[in-house]
């Protein structure tokens, strides 16, 4: 059996994976996957309650409160639609950032057009992405004190701890995306981000468009259906 | 290389030498195998923690109108006796096994993160003691360990018992999930060449089936924590009844998570045991395919059967009628399991070992616990058991007389890998003996009682309703478990040091780790093996014993890669640096980011004790000593 087999440098070995992917690519899938229960909790308690706070505001319907105030529906689709479109479009930012990272050895024209050198600037693109996420939590934060001054806050009644705990928590999600693609930035002005490091985007990416993910199904189910 | 002829030889003063030792070294250490030592030793300790919480508990029933223990010291023991053995005792010894044994069954030199594995260890120890340390002020948690909400609102559980709870649990919970992406990534890239999935050994493969069970449980409770946690300190309104909350939201997302648990605490003993039966009957695992898949389906069913707890709050006939029939479907597999079990031993040359006598325990003791499972799956038979000692018995026998049997037969059968030496088979015998007897004594007569109708959780009782004689047997069963324990332990402690030395191979048996010497350099594997079929080392040594399972043909190694070699055995200790071989650096970053998640949840329980804004302060300190910690480690090198 032996003799049919030749040796290794011992060093060779740290290099072989079974499946050929970096061990981070799988854990992130891994972590994803966890990540989906966590949303999946959350957005199933928001709709066991829908419609069961015995107070007001509350968000598609007008509500008079035993006060006799009355409260507005207190969604604000246009706005949030807005945010949404943002952040969607924050993960094309992200691929083309990560197609960048990809690229960069690529030989590069004489004389390159704008487009050319837009399109292969990672520090652009990163930055991009960092900056719509971080628009879409600045609506986010517009929202939640709008809905505090209209008289929602977080232990007013089962609409407002579950919205407040669901869609904060996504915030926290987009907080810590925005903090990890600053990072991943730094890095690049620091040393240049190279296709070596593309994995470290790459992940990052995967964590990003997760996230986009989850808010298509927040905004679909939280905000546009009744 | 392939030193088939050479006899192992044993050198423990050798091994001594092996790497540094103190305490600095094991709080920087990466190293799956110390990491493991550091889970079993500390979950032993809770164990005997968790041991003395039930006897005293039995103490008290022992005789009818006993004050050993007040009423609110009794609530506090039966929680913590459920979150300890749970938590703290079943997981972390199954962790300790995953950690030693998945590496060395796979080929692999370490798990693929270390430095993750070590934050998994020390984030379980800080959530182990702050879930248990309150104990000792008269303030533990007291509100079962299923902690049912609204019981444990603020409203009706003030104080800060269920505060250790809610927080103690959500540490605990980071520390299984940070496991679990750690052992699925190891699993899936880290196997030696040739090691196809369906050669994975069964203990691999039944901890692969627990990483996602954890990946996919441990969510759905931390969000129903989450919502506790921010029901008592930002007085939100999730199981606040008044403003319309659901009683039973809880109960869903508790069980939810509670039922997958149930198979995270079983597995792992389903697998030591497919390891102990066939290296100890000599042949090979019967219907091995079938193992894996019923394994899976295992899994897969324990996310479909969770309302059977809840079979007595009143969900209507169609939901219990399908949750009936879900629970009497996971039976199927599970059967499959112990009559595989059986077909391994038939024909096989049994030696009684003492971790065969265990497994063999396993296999009886599971099976009462299994039929006395599928009792319950009919709601208007679970109705009259739901809440009495009936319940008590028939979890006690999956758990105790399943997991912790295959636990303890696993020490027994692994010890001498874990130290080079084996641990005494004739006090193994007096501790398996004693253990057997005294657990029947103990939970077999909880049937009748509860059948008689005694509630669970009463801290005394009445006499005159028959439950006199039962439970006086219960207790003196507890007290012979208390002497089997303790057998256990000086056998344990003294085998240490004193134990008849034992050679790499210490039982014949024919996967990887027993081809590395015991106990195994830090590298464990000098070269990497390819592997050719399920029992690598039984092709090497006993090519007739694995003659009936299928092989690889010598082309298909050319896939594998020209850099490995067969599997062989390895009786050399040498070190990393002589083999060439790159070791992960020792580094106490893990500890520290643990260290800080935990000021961070003391920062939030001091938000009750002092102003609120001086809590929140400790919080953010804790939560800035983790970012910053997670910074440092992040950029510094592994290796």
């Amino acid at each position: 059996m032996a003799s049919a087999v030749a040796h290794a440098p011992p060093e060779h070995a740290p290099h072989y994976t079974s499946t050929g992917l970096d061990h981070r690519k799988i854990a992130i899938w891994a972590f994803i996957g966890s990540e989906c229960m966590l949303f999946a909790s959350l957005i199933s308690t928001y709709l066991v309650y829908k419609g069961r706070s015995v107070s007001c505001p509350r968000p598609h319907e007008v509500c008079t409160a035993a006060d006799g105030r009355v409260f507005q529906p207190i969604l604000n689709i246009p706005v949030t639609s807005q945010s949404t479109f943002v952040l969607l479009m924050s993960s094309l930012a992200m691929v083309l950032a990560l197609a960048a990272v990809e690229n960069k050895d690529k030989p590069r024209p004489a004389n390159p057009t704008l487009g050319y050198r837009i399109l292969s600037s990672s520090k652009l693109w990163l930055a991009m992405t960092a900056l719509m996420g971080a628009t879409f939590l600045g609506y986010q934060a517009y929202e939640f004190t709008s809905f505090v001054h209209e008289g929602l806050t977080i232990h007013t009644n089962l609409f407002g701890s579950s919205f407040f705990t669901l869609t904060g928590t996504h915030g926290t999600h987009v907080t810590v995306g925005v903090l990890w693609l600053l990072t991943l930035l730094a890095i690049d002005f620091k040393r240049g981000l190279t296709p070596k490091d593309a994995l470290l985007v790459d992940i990052c990416a995967l964590y990003w468009h997760f996230v986009d993910v989850v808010w298509i199904a927040i905004f679909t189910l939280i905000y546009l259906i009744r | 290389m392939a030193t088939t002829a050479a006899a192992p030889t044993f050198a423990p003063e050798k091994a001594a030498s092996y790497g540094s030792s103190g305490i600095w070294s094991w709080i920087t250490t990466v190293d799956h195998k110390k990491i493991g030592a550091l889970y079993l030793y500390t979950a032993l300790g809770f164990f005997i923690v968790g041991g003395i919480e039930a006897s005293i508990m039995r103490l008290q029933l022992a005789r009818p109108n006993q004050h050993v223990v007040t009423a609110e010291v009794f609530n506090q023991l039966f929680t913590m006796h459920g979150t300890t053995m749970i938590f703290l005792g079943v997981m972390p010894l199954s962790a300790a096994f995953f950690n030693y044994l998945i590496p060395l069954q796979i080929g692999a030199r370490d798990v693929a993160f270390p430095r993750l594995n070590a934050f998994s260890y020390w984030i379980f120890l800080f959530g182990g003691l702050f879930i248990t340390v309150p104990i000792f002020f008269n303030a533990a948690p007291n509100g079962g360990w299923f902690g049912y909400a609204p019981l444990t609102t603020l409203q009706f559980s003030g104080g800060l018992n269920i505060d250790f709870w809610v927080m103690g649990l959500q540490i605990l919970g980071i520390s299984s999930l940070a496991a679990a992406f750690n052992f699925i990534t190891t699993i899936i890239n880290m196997r030696a060449p040739g090691m196809t999935l369906m050669r994975m050994p069964i203990f691999t493969w039944m901890s692969f089936v627990v990483m996602f069970l954890l990946v996919l449980a441990f969510p759905v409770i931390t969000i129903a924590l989450v919502f506790l946690l921010f029901d008592r300190f930002f007085n939100t309104t999730f199981y606040a009844i008044a403003a319309g909350a659901d009683p039973l939201l809880w109960q869903h997302l508790f069980w939810v998570f509670g039922h997958p648990e149930v198979y995270i605490l079983i597995l792992p003993a389903f697998g030591l045991v497919s390891e102990i039966l066939p290296a100890n009957s000599r042949k090979p695992l019967f219907g091995y395919n079938v193992m894996v898949y019923s394994g899976i389906m295992i899994g897969f069913l324990g996310f479909g059967v969770w309302a059977h707890h809840m079979f007595a709050v009143g969900m209507g006939a169609m939901a219990d009628t399908i949750f009936a029939l879900t629970t009497m479907l996971i039976g199927i597999p599970t059967g499959v399991k112990i009559f595989n079990w059986i077909a391994t031993m038939w024909g096989g040359q049994i030696r009684f070992t003492t971790a065969m006598k265990f497994a063999i325990g396993l296999l009886a003791l599971f099976t009462i616990g299994g039929i006395s499972g599928v009792m319950h799956s009919s709601p208007p038979s679970d109705l009259q058991q739901s809440d009495t000692y009936f319940i008590v018995a028939h979890f006690h026998y999956v758990l105790f007389g399943g997991s912790m049997m295959g636990i303890f037969g696993g020490l027994y059968h692994y010890f001498p890998k874990i130290t080079g030496r084996y641990m005494s088979e004739k006090l193994g015998t007096w501790h398996f003996w004693i253990n057997f007897v005294g657990m029947n004594l103990t939970f077999f007569p909880m049937h009748f009682s509860g059948l008689l109708g005694m509630p669970r959780r009463i801290y005394t009782y009445d006499a005159g309703q028959g439950w006199e004689t039962f439970n006086l047997i219960s207790s003196i069963g507890t007290a012979m478990l208390v002497v089997s324990t303790a057998i256990f332990f000086v056998n344990f402690w003294r085998s240490r040091k004193s134990g008849a030395p034992a050679p790499n191979d210490a039982w014949g048996a024919g996967t990887l780790e027993w081809s590395i010497p015991s106990p195994p350099p830090d590298y464990n594997f000098a070269e990497i093996p390819v592997v050719t079929s399920r029992y690598p080392l039984w092709d090497l040594k006993m090519p007739e014993r694995t003659s009936g399972i299928q092989h690889s043909r010598p082309d298909d190694m050319a896939i594998t890669g020209a850099h490995a070699v067969a599997v062989h055995e390895e009786t050399a200790y040498r070190s990393a640096k002589e083999l060439g071989i790159p070791m992960p650096f020792p580094t106490a970053k893990p500890m520290v980011a643990a260290l800080g998640i935990l000021i961070g949840f003391c920062g939030i329980l001091l938000t009750h004790v002092v102003p609120f804004a001086a809590g929140i302060a400790v919080a953010i300190s804790g939560v800035a000593l983790f970012v910053g910690t997670l910074y440092a480690w992040l950029t510094a090198p592994l290796e």
